[in-house]
């Protein structure tokens, strides 16, 4: 069995989660890592994703938007911004926010701000995502 | 001596009054057990936020960053987190004695961005120039809000209109002291000289590099410290208030006493002197 490291997720209004796990998977800037125990000092920047927990041999799932990770050999911690439990997500409002994001991208809308709207539609998805 | 109806009078006003500080008074205990539960549980992540910007700062000390030295102009910009409504104590002056009397924010090379209708007004008369106003926030403050206002700032401080920012409120020691603080936000200025503790002698490793880290980084470390010092700001200020009322509720018994007082005084006078009127004149006739 692998060993185990100590994660801790907070974001500014709770303490999203706390214990012992195996291994993490989330999504930084540069892609998608995965991180084990004795993971090399590393500090990184959050994008949109699913932010898998592996604990026990289960497996959590959350969407986390953004913040950032910082991993040190014996604690991995991570500043999240938005985080939620698939059960927290609002999949109506997931699907609607969807929709106007996409609508959003395609009106070509000089004054538009795509960026936005495009991390916009990245967040809709992953909740989307989480939610299944 | 004032007359029995006049005492009557005065002592039914006061007293209605008591009773509205009262209600105040508890209003705002219970308002202040929310904030203060709010308050604590995102003192961690700031902690941590501050904590984590001070080791990235120690490790690699010669790092050239934009967010890292102040902008070349020399208006600066001041983030005030007052209250809306006032019955506070001196909650409100406090903060804006602060600003006035600090020698880095003269009113003339000075943006106030008010969080709070008594802080905006009260700089407004001293002279300050109000760039934005965002008091709704402070009736329900939400991580959004200083996000939305640390985007607007660092904004206008990447275009170099101001140089430097700050932040005013006031910290929630406890229930009863509360203390006015002035924090410089950009550039970030963290503790470099503190001791580094075991896990500092690593090499961190920064993806994609320490600049675009610090990108990412420093406006989360805005936001959560405006974030904060909302949540202490709204703690401090029910504090306040509930002290506040607590003395006027004390003044108030205090004066309803004295009254009582007179009063009871007048009514013997008042019946003593018909006593010896009936006496007399019963004596006359007799």
């Amino acid at each position: 069995m692998a060993e185990n490291f100590k994660l801790q997720i907070i974001t500014p209004d709770r303490k999203f989660y706390q214990g012992d796990v195996e291994m993490v998977e989330l999504t930084t800037t540069e892609g998608q890592i995965g991180v084990y125990a004795r993971h090399i000092p590393l500090t990184a920047v959050v994008a949109p994703g699913i932010l898998k927990i592996h604990e026990n041999a289960e497996v959590k799932a959350a969407a986390l938007m953004s913040g950032f990770i910082q991993v040190m050999p014996e604690q991995v911690t991570i500043m999240a911004e938005i985080v939620e439990w698939p059960e927290e997500i609002d999949e109506n409002r997931a699907k609607e926010a969807k929709i106007r994001a996409e609508r959003r991208i395609q009106s070509h809308d000089a004054e538009m701000d795509v960026a936005r709207a495009e991390l916009a539609l990245k967040r809709a998805l992953v909740r989307l995502e989480a939610r299944q | 001596m004032a007359s029995m109806r006049d005492i009557k009078r005065r002592r039914a006003s006061i007293q209605s009054t008591e009773q509205i500080t009262k209600a105040m008074k508890l209003v705002s205990t219970v308002k202040l057990q929310k904030s203060k539960a709010r308050a604590e549980e995102s003192a961690d992540y700031f902690n941590l936020m501050y904590d984590t910007i001070c080791s990235i700062l120690r490790r690699s000390g010669s790092i050239e960053h934009k967010y890292l030295k102040a902008g070349d102009s020399k208006k600066k910009a001041v983030i005030v987190i007052t209250s809306n409504r006032g019955l506070a104590g001196g909650y409100n002056n406090n903060i804006i004695r602060l600003i006035n009397g600090s020698k880095e924010l003269p009113a003339e090379d000075t943006y106030v961005y008010a969080i709070g209708r008594k802080g905006r007004d009260g700089l407004a008369r001293k002279g300050y120039t109000i760039k934005a106003d965002y008091s709704e926030v402070i009736n329900e403050p939400m991580y959004r809000d200083a996000a939305d206002i640390t985007a607007e700032l660092l904004d206008s401080f990447t275009q170099g209109e101001i140089g430097e920012i700050y932040l005013a409120y006031t910290f929630f020691k406890n229930t009863v002291t509360h203390i006015p603080k002035l924090v410089k936000l950009l550039p970030v200025e963290a503790e470099i000289s503190g001791e580094a503790s075991g896990n500092e002698n690593l090499l961190m490793n920064y993806e994609p590099n320490e600049d675009e880290v610090l990108n990412a980084i420093v406006p989360k470390y805005m936001s959560s410290l405006i974030y904060g010092g909302l949540l202490e700001a709204v703690a401090s200020e029910n504090g306040a208030r509930m002290t506040a009322m607590d003395s006027a509720t004390n003044n108030a018994e205090e004066m309803i006493g004295k009254l009582s007082l007179q009063y009871n005084r007048a009514r013997q006078g008042a019946i003593t002197q018909e006593l010896t009127e009936i006496i007399a004149g019963a004596n006359a006739i007799g």
